[in-house]
């Protein structure tokens, strides 16, 4: 980690530096400003050896997956002991000409399937059922100043049956299902899947559900604590 | 005279910068599993059996979700549906399909039983695993 934070900065210095080396004898004038903060850095304003502790590295608390897709045999919860592991398909061979996503598997299962890239069975034994697909589309209006929601019963219907959802997960009434991104996190109503198989709630992802922006003269409500703030 | 030890602390900055770049690529990074993975470990550990692995990603490339989460009565839950072996011979969860007809059969023991030994029964990078500070409890279902 402390490597790869070296060589960030190192590298981020020697872009800076090489082209300054070289504007250096092209054009002085434009370059003085740029100088002036360079040898600043080499000559004693940043003492040269660094002794920031390691309490304050960069972001302590974000977690990179540094190998997305990683092969059975070097993902950290095979063991590399037993002779099958080796046998097992790696993600990367079978992810191969699949359309591409920025989280989850880092595949969009949806438009894989829409674009003929997959043709997974809806009957254990019986490759031609087809699905029971329903074009609906829900719009949920949210409290918050993010987009509402719009759920599309399409891709859901492409993949599952009614059953799976309703009525245990959500009561198919208008109105009768309270959703909240906390339980959603937590593993309910959407995040029974949303987050553990299908795409998971996060800053990259949050606008393929919140999708519908609010009208241009909506304002958010001020809170009761503003409304009756008595310092006002 | 300044100019030139300027220069040389440049090439050692630089040199230091390649190499860390290299560096970068060469040591092995911690891998994670893959997504949606999920480690069955309810009654393996106690049998004196690796934990069993399934990989999702397999599975809906073959199968929607409604095969086995409708059809085969497959709880969304990780170890929620307490499957035992008996269960499997007797042609129910993974038995419905791992019969040596649909898919490869049960004496393949380790294709499944193939964890690290003590690993507890979870989902790969679901949310509730990614949180920087852990939830206080995960609520019912």
């Amino acid at each position: 980690m402390k490597k790869y934070f070296k060589g960030l900065t190192a590298a981020a210095a020697l872009a800076v530096v090489l082209p300054v080396a070289n504007a250096n004898e092209a054009a002085p004038l434009v370059m003085s400003a740029s100088t002036a903060v360079t040898s600043a850095e080499l000559t004693g304003s940043v003492p040269e050896k660094l002794n920031v502790s390691k309490a304050n590295v960069f972001n302590r608390l974000l977690k990179k997956i540094k190998d997305p897709n990683a092969s059975p045999v070097d993902d950290g919860i095979h063991d590399t002991a037993n002779d099958s592991v080796h046998a097992l398909q790696p993600p990367k061979v079978a992810y191969e000409g699949l359309p591409k996503s920025e989280y989850g598997n880092h595949i969009d299962w949806v438009k894989a399937l829409d674009d003929g890239f997959l043709n997974p069975r809806y009957d254990r034994v019986d490759p031609e059922v087809e699905p029971f697909v329903m074009d609906l589309d829900i719009v949920r209006p949210v409290k918050a100043s993010v987009p509402d929601v719009v759920f599309p019963h399409k891709p859901h219907t492409q993949w599952l049956h009614c059953s799976n959802c309703h009525p245990k997960i959500f009561i198919p009434q208008r109105g009768a299902n309270q959703i909240n991104m906390s339980a959603i996190i937590l593993g309910q109503k959407c995040g029974v899947c949303h987050g553990k198989v299908s795409f998971p709630p996060t800053t990259k992802s949050c606008k393929k559900c919140h999708s519908k922006p609010k009208p241009a003269d909506w304002k958010p409500p001020l809170s009761q604590a503003t409304v009756k703030n008595p310092w006002r | 005279m300044g100019a030139k030890t300027e220069r040389t602390s440049m090439w050692k900055f630089a040199l230091l910068g390649v190499l860390g770049w290299v560096s970068v690529f060469l040591i092995p990074q911690p891998a994670e599993a893959e997504y949606a993975d999920v480690v069955i470990n309810n009654y393996a550990d106690a049998a004196g059996m690796r934990p069993v692995v399934f990989p999702h990603w397999y599975h809906r490339i073959r199968f929607r979700c409604k095969v086995c989460h409708a059809d085969l009565g497959f709880k969304f839950k990780a170890g929620g549906n307490k499957i035992t072996m008996a269960k499997i011979i007797d042609g129910k969860f993974c038995g419905a399909c791992h019969n040596g007809e649909i898919s490869w059969s049960v004496e393949n023991c380790a294709m499944c039983h193939s964890g690290i030994p003590g690993t507890p029964t979870h989902i790969s990078g679901s949310t509730v695993q990614r949180l920087v500070a852990p939830a206080y409890k995960s609520l019912p279902q």
